[in-house]
């Protein structure tokens, strides 16, 4: 059997008494879409942040083609090469991204960086291109662009590096809806034209059916439930995957219900 | 629009939705705002009204004027506007009161909360005196009565009676907002202002927070403004509901009406846009290009540019706003409104 595009194994990470992710294990296949579902505190972005190298794992280990990620990068070249491996994309682009640095010269700089001796100009052009962005965009500043113009900045400099897997932490959870939905097929385009893979993290089941093949339900830390998206969403297995669908607002919804079986759930949970 | 011309505008209406006998919570008329160095007015004729008790959604993307509309209710006007219009609070005319009329309106009549807690508190002070403070500095309430005012109203929100003593940095995000909930509440509004007060909470702690809302409007008859661009929330929650785009009130009517037939193609758009869990699988249908900016006068229909179902009319031509046959609170401004599947036409 190949090896899986991404192979994460028994993470575990604790601040002070807080388990903020418990023995978490998942497996991303190549051109693969996996979400991350759970409440605020779940342990959703430590997880990520653990994936992409920024935090590191008490115990466990991330695998990219059957390569360990956890340990300490050995010099300037093996930094580079895993960061070549995973890219990341923030909530808001807009903290991600430096003032005073054009589009163009965002992009320039991660290219020369990255590919040294080769001219930047013609993947520039590229990147911007299927991101959507014209060439106008490419001399703004950060500023000038609206945050739907922001996040394709984002998305292009993540993936100039053409990374085998993109993590994306609420990248569009601050995007009005109009604008979303463009994002959202944007991703998908860039997923088809690519093979790249995408770990996306996201508390909204609406966008989560839209672009993931497979999810994982966390809770306090741990893995409750995971499995086909579609599965999961038609048939959730775990009442807190059930409480986080029926949370979803729509015409008919009783949020008094949603607060009573939250309570009852937290009084369910017996002491680790 | 129509509606408007048979009301005097010193006269509040009872709004549509509302307890019948008591003055709209709130009403707007006709509002009309500049900004400076602009080439059209930000908000350009919105007519809007809350009920007594009433729960209205107002929605649209950013930029639209959602957040302007609600703080103009304050008389919280960015530097250099003027205003056209008449923006009336339980009867009485904002944008003419004076000093302390104002400050009467804002400690007692109507109230805001924010999308961002965090942003609207000071992190040194305990969360008890942030509670007391506007009513005990504007002399209200003494300071025990609004210490056992603000002790009911933690209650009230399910928060425990430690959490006065607490500072803001303690409380997690869906704690706070609650407190901005009782803080809101302290002096008895006749109308609370709610702009995007979920966007920054989780599905399930926007769902104890949406209940606690209702609660508190079959409780206290509060009308509620609910500023959101979530189109399922404002579906789930309220009664009546306003579209805007570009300043404009480009759909109006009963929440149910509105969500299962929309009668503007900006309303149906961004309804097909929205990734769901009832809607189809696969790509969206997304709304290509961006709203019309400030520094251009657009001339017929804001939405012309990107609508789907314009014609020459719709760029030479500005829509009135029509209510739907059968259904008078309904009303779009369009001038296909008939050519979207399902819809009633124009009565
Ligand atoms: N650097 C840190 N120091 C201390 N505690 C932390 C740190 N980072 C995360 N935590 C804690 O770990 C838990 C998981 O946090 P995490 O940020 O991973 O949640 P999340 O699922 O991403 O939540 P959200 O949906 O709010 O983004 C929380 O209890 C959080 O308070
Ligand atoms: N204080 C201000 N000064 C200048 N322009 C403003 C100010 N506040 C809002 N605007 C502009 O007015 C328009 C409407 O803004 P806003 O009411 O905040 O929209 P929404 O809440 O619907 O996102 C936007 O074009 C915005 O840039
Ligand atoms: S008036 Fe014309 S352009 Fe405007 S929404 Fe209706 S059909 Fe579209
Ligand atoms: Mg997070
Ligand atoms: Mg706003």
């Amino acid at each position: 059997m190949p090896e899986p595009l991404l192979e994460v194994r028994g993470l575990c990470r604790t601040f002070g008494d807080v388990r903020a992710v418990d023995d978490v294990t998942f497996t991303l296949p190549d051109g693969g879409s996996l979400g991350i579902v759970g409440e605020s505190g779940s342990g959703k972005t430590t997880t990520a942040r653990i994936v992409v190298g920024l935090d590191r794992a008490d115990a466990g280990h991330v695998r990219v083609r059957g390569q360990d990620r956890t340990t300490q990068p050995r010099g300037r070249a093996e930094r580079l090469a895993r960061a070549r491996q995973i890219q990341m994309v923030f909530q808001d682009p807009y903290l991600s991204l430096d003032p005073r640095t054009s589009v163009e010269a965002v992009l320039r700089e991660t290219l020369e960086l990255h590919r040294p001796g080769t001219d930047p100009a013609p993947r520039i052009r590229e990147l911007l291109d299927q991101v959507g962005l014209g060439t106008r965009a490419a001399d703004a500043l950060p500023r000038e662009l609206s945050g739907g113009q922001r996040q394709r900045v984002a998305i292009a400099r993540a993936l100039a590096v053409e990374p085998a897997v993109l993590v994306l932490d609420e990248a569009v959870a601050a995007l009005d809806v109009s604008v979303q939905a463009q994002i959202l097929n944007l991703l998908a385009d860039i997923r088809d034209a690519t093979g790249v893979g995408y770990l996306f993290i996201t508390h909204d089941l609406g966008v989560v059916r839209c672009v993931t093949d497979d999810v994982i339900v966390m809770r306090r830390g741990r893995i409750v439930e995971s499995g086909r998206t579609a599965d999961v969403l038609a048939l959730p297995n775990h009442a807190y995957t059930r409480l986080l669908m029926d949370s979803v607002p729509r015409p008919g919804w009783d949020p008094h219900a949603i607060g009573a079986a939250r309570r009852a759930l937290r009084n369910d949970d017996t002491p680790a | 629009m129509n509606t408007t011309e048979q009301h005097p505008a010193d006269t509040p209406r009872p709004a549509p939705g509302g307890r019948p006998n008591t003055p709209a919570a709130l009403d707007i008329r006709n509002l009309r705002m500049r900004l400076p160095h602009t080439a059209r007015p930000v908000l350009d004729g919105v007519d809007l009204t809350v009920g007594a008790g009433e729960t209205v959604a107002l929605v649209g993307e950013s930029g639209s004027g959602k957040t302007l509309t609600s703080r103009t209710v304050l008389r919280l006007l960015p530097a250099g506007t003027t205003t056209e219009g008449t923006v009336h609070v339980a009867g009485d005319d904002v944008l003419t009161m004076n000093a302390r009329q104002l400050r009467h309106l804002r400690t007692r009549t109507a109230a805001m909360i924010f999308q961002d807690p965090r942003a609207a508190i000071n992190p040194l002070r305990r969360i008890g005196d942030f509670l007391t403070e506007s009513v005990r500095l504007n002399k209200i309430m003494t300071p025990a009565a609004a210490q056992a005012r603000a002790g009911e109203l933690l209650e009230a929100v399910g928060l425990t009676t430690e959490v006065p003593r607490r500072y803001p940095g303690q409380l997690s995000g869906g704690m706070l907002q609650r407190v901005m909930i009782a803080a809101a509440l302290m002096g008895d509004p006749t109308l609370l202002l709610a702009d995007e007060p979920t966007t920054a909470l989780d599905v399930t702690t926007q769902a104890e927070v949406v209940a606690l809302l209702g609660d508190l409007r079959a409780r206290f008859g509060t009308g509620l403004l609910f500023v959101t661009h979530d189109l399922g929330l404002a579906a789930a929650i309220s009664d009546r509901v306003y579209v805007m785009y570009a300043g404009r009130i480009a759909e109006t009517g009963p929440a149910a009406s509105v969500f299962a037939r929309p009668r503007h193609p900006y309303t149906k758009a961004l309804l097909d846009s929205t990734p769901g869990l009832d809607a189809p699988p696969g790509r969206l249908v997304a709304i290509d290009g961006q709203p019309p900016d400030l520094r251009r006068e657009p001339t017929g229909c804001p939405f012309a540019p990107r609508c789907a179902h314009a014609t020459e009319l719709c760029t030479t031509e500005t829509p009135r706003s029509m209510p739907a046959r059968g259904e008078p609170a309904h009303t779009a401004a369009c001038h296909h409104s008939d050519r979207l599947e399902g819809t009633p036409g124009d009565a």
